[in-house]
Formats: structure tokens, C-alpha cells, sequence
């Protein structure tokens, strides 16, 4: 290539350039978000970008990495015992779990309801949190070679975090709970009372829409998915509400509530497979076959 | 493009666009300068024939795929907002490094303001003054990214 001078223009004018790039981003506005028909290459452009979201994590990440390392010896012996005491008191949980469990199973049966079934599960680390505030959508280190799916629902150690919505080979994108878009049908523990939770594009807050002044909302209520929507499983915690505003001038009340999920300091998620798996099958047909022949 | 060295130009705007998702406290993500902007600033007034709003396009519509917005917004604010800069680049050449740095902050500005608009018009977003708060740190930022880009443009004789 010569050098060319720039005084001379050549090439098209940056005015015809413009109106090309304004062109070319409409009409991708208009496909991705009124058609949505990017859904499927978005996956692509995901796995082709991940190489760069590796890379700038990657000197945090070796910031905790010598940070791990460099812990004291005194500091992990604490946190070992410490650790030792909550399995130790998980544990006891798990053994109450596990009889009740199976005296559901019975009387699940007992009223001939399916039985619940067990799902697999998968630990996920967050590489990139998205810096544009007017998403909530993080990125996670499992992609469609782990199995990971659109749709699947993520959760952390409290909570419901979001789901997936693209998936890319060795990574794929989460949209948070508290994203503008995106809305969980739950309802209420106490009572069983059906609401839906949107996000407001606030890390704390969820909203209510559309609950009539007659519904039993107290302050406090917690709030677990009601799996009505068929995406996420039943009985997760997701939030808990935090304010109740039963103003008859209004149309309906307004309702607020405070995610469980630690969405502003996500690190480590589970990653929730709705879909049964043959083994876990296997086990529960031997659970009615025990629990028949038990009543028998 | 990638001739003369222009691999340079492409590596300094990747990594600008990796500097743009670098994870960050939350306190400190909102004053994040627009590294992307910079560099492509500097470049559209420094290579004008090789780096123009196309380019600005690319980069942007990267931006949106990185930060998983509606795929258009980043990249068609970006490339209106270089457009200014790409337009009157020989006028903002002879300008002082410090004026020029209030002109790319006034540019910033643009560029989130052009974003808030398209976000406002696809879904309710509401304005908060510090969606511009980037446009004081990409301001500051800009003699010594300038300084730092003319070396490396000099060192590796990118015309």
C-alpha cells in the first residue's frame, strides 16, 4: 500500500460512510431485538469473543490465585475446622432430609402424584460481569461442551440467580433476575399465593406487577419459584419482600422484593439440569418398587 | 489495513476492548474511561486513511457482542460519535493535546447519551447522571494515551 496523503480524500466520503453504518446498525437493531432472529449466531459470536474474556480476567484471576497461596497456614487450619463444622451440621440436616424425603415419596405415592425427581447439577465460576448498566447478564465458564442449555436455570448458594440465554463452546451468558427483560413466575411460601417477579435493572430490587388489593403480601414474605413458567425447578428461594404498598387510589398494589442471591458478589453458581437423566430415573423406579413392595 | 504495521492498530484496539470488560470494582466501574473511544480516536485523527468509521463500526459492534446488548446499539453510537472526530480531524490535529481532551470528553458524552437513547427508545431505561461520569476519566485520560499511542505509532512507523 502507498502512503496516501490524507489531505486528499479518496475512498467513499465519511458521509457516505455513515450512512451505511447507520443502515447496516438499524437493520441489526431491528433483527436482534424486534425479531430476535440473532438468537442462534449469537452463540457463535459468543465462543468467537470468549478468547477476550479469558484474557481479562485473567489477571484478576492470578491475583487470587497467589492470593490462595499465600494464605497462612493458621488462617486454613481456622477455615478447615470451620468447614468441618458445617459439614458436620449439613450433614444432620441431610439425614432429617433424607427420611422426609422418602415419607414424601410415600405419600406422594399414596395420592398417586409423580415423585420429585433429582437433577443434575454443575458448579460454574462467573468471568465477566457485564459493565454496561443497562444489562444484568454475567458470563460463566461452561459452555455447550459441558451440556449447558438455553433456558437452564442458574442458581447460587442462596438463590435463583437468572438462566442462560446464549450458549457458546466454552462459555455462555446469563441474564440475571434483575434484568429489565426478564420475569420469574414464584409464589409465596407462606401461603402459596402466585406472583410474578420482574426485574427493574436494580442489583436489590424486584417488582411485583399486576397483585390485586385483595392478596395476602405481608413485609417478609419469602418467595420461592413456582416452576409454573416450566423453566426453572419448584421450591427455590428467590427473593423476599420487602415492601407492600396497598394504596386503593392505585390500580393494584405495589410490591417490592429483595433477591436472596448475592447479585452483586456472584463468584461460584450451580448450574441446574431440569431435565432427567436416565440413572436418576433408574433410582427413583426402585424407590416406587421399594416403596410398593413396602406396602405390600 | 494490516499493512505497514497495522497488526499494531488492531492489537491496540483489542486490547482497549479488553480494558473495556476487565472486571472492576463496583465503585470504580462507573468512572471506567472509554478505552475503546480513545483509541480509535486517536487513530481516526492520526491514520484517517486506514482507520475511519468502519472500523468504529467493527469495534463497536464487538463492544455489543462483549457486552451483550442489543447487537447495533454500541456500534452505531460509536461510529456517529467518531464521525464527529473523523470529520474534523485536521482541524483537531492542531489542537493542543488539552483541548483536544475536552473535545474527546464532549464526544464521550455523545457516544453515552447517543446509548442511553437507543436503550431508552428499545427499553425503559431511565437516565442517571452517571452514565456520563465516563466522559471526566476518558478526558483525563487522553493526553497520556495520546502520548502513549504517538510512541508506539512513531517506534513501529504506522503512517
Amino acid at each position: 500500500m502507498v502512503f496516501m496523503s490524507p489531505i486528499f480524500k479518496h475512498g467513499p466520503s465519511p458521509q457516505h460512510r455513515l450512512l451505511l453504518v447507520l443502515f447496516c446498525s438499524g437493520l441489526l437493531i431491528f433483527f436482534d431485538h424486534a425479531i430476535g432472529s440473532f438468537e442462534t449466531s449469537r452463540g457463535y459470536l459468543q465462543s468467537l469473543v470468549s478468547p477476550l474474556q479469558y484474557l481479562a480476567t485473567a489477571p484478576k484471576k492470578m491475583m487470587s490465585w497467589t492470593g490462595e497461596n499465600l494464605s497462612s497456614r493458621s488462617k486454613l487450619i481456622e477455615e478447615n475446622q470451620q468447614y468441618k463444622i458445617e459439614k458436620l451440621l449439613l450433614k444432620e440436616q441431610l439425614m432429617k432430609l433424607e427420611t422426609l424425603e422418602k415419607e414424601n415419596n410415600r405419600l406422594r405415592l399414596l395420592l398417586s402424584s409423580p415423585l420429585r425427581q433429582k437433577t443434575k447439577k454443575m458448579v460454574a465460576e462467573v468471568i465477566s460481569v457485564d459493565s454496561d448498566p443497562y444489562t444484568h447478564q454475567i458470563v460463566i465458564n461452561r459452555g455447550a461442551n459441558d451440556g449447558v442449555y438455553e433456558g437452564q436455570p442458574v442458581i447460587d448458594d442462596q438463590g435463583i440467580v437468572g438462566q442462560v440465554q446464549n450458549v457458546g463452546t466454552i462459555s455462555s451468558r446469563v441474564i440475571l433476575i434483575t434484568d429489565v427483560t426478564h420475569a420469574v413466575p414464584v409464589r409465596i411460601n407462606r401461603n402459596g399465593v402466585r406472583l410474578i417477579a420482574s426485574g427493574m435493572g436494580q442489583v436489590d430490587k424486584l417488582t411485583h406487577n399486576f397483585v390485586p388489593h385483595s392478596y395476602d403480601v405481608e413485609v417478609g414474605d419469602k418467595l420461592v419459584t413456582s416452576g409454573l413458567g416450566g423453566k426453572y425447578p419448584e421450591g427455590y428461594p428467590i427473593s423476599e419482600v420487602l415492601h407492600v404498598n396497598k394504596d386503593e387510589t392505585r390500580a393494584f398494589s405495589q410490591i417490592y422484593s429483595k433477591p436472596v442471591a448475592k447479585i452483586d458478589r456472584l463468584r461460584y453458581l450451580l448450574l441446574l439440569w431440569t431435565k432427567t437423566i436416565p440413572e436418576v430415573e433408574a433410582k427413583n423406579e426402585a424407590i416406587i418398587d421399594s416403596v410398593k413392595e413396602g406396602k405390600e | 489495513m494490516l499493512a505497514h504495521n497495522g497488526i499494531i492498530i488492531l492489537l491496540t484496539l483489542l486490547l482497549a476492548l479488553i480494558a473495556t470488560i476487565i472486571p472492576m470494582p463496583l465503585s470504580v466501574d462507573a468512572f471506567r474511561p472509554d478505552w475503546v473511544m480513545v483509541v480509535v480516536a486517536y487513530w481516526c485523527l492520526a491514520c484517517p486513511s486506514r482507520v475511519n468509521i468502519i472500523t468504529a463500526w467493527i469495534v463497536g459492534f464487538l463492544l455489543d457482542v462483549l457486552l451483550g446488548s442489543v447487537l447495533g446499539v454500541h456500534a452505531a453510537s460509536l461510529a456517529i460519535s467518531v464521525y464527529v472526530i473523523a470529520d474534523n480531524f485536521q482541524k483537531i490535529r492542531n489542537f493542543s493535546v488539552w483541548q483536544q481532551s475536552i473535545i474527546v470528553g464532549l464526544v464521550t458524552v455523545l457516544y453515552h447519551l447517543l446509548v442511553f437513547w437507543i436503550q431508552r427508545f428499545l427499553s425503559d431505561a431511565v437516565f442517571l447522571p452517571s452514565y456520563i461520569y465516563p466522559a471526566i476519566t476518558t478526558a483525563i485520560l487522553w493526553p497520556w494515551a495520546f502520548l502513549l499511542l504517538r510512541k508506539i505509532r512513531r517506534h513501529f512507523k504506522i503512517k
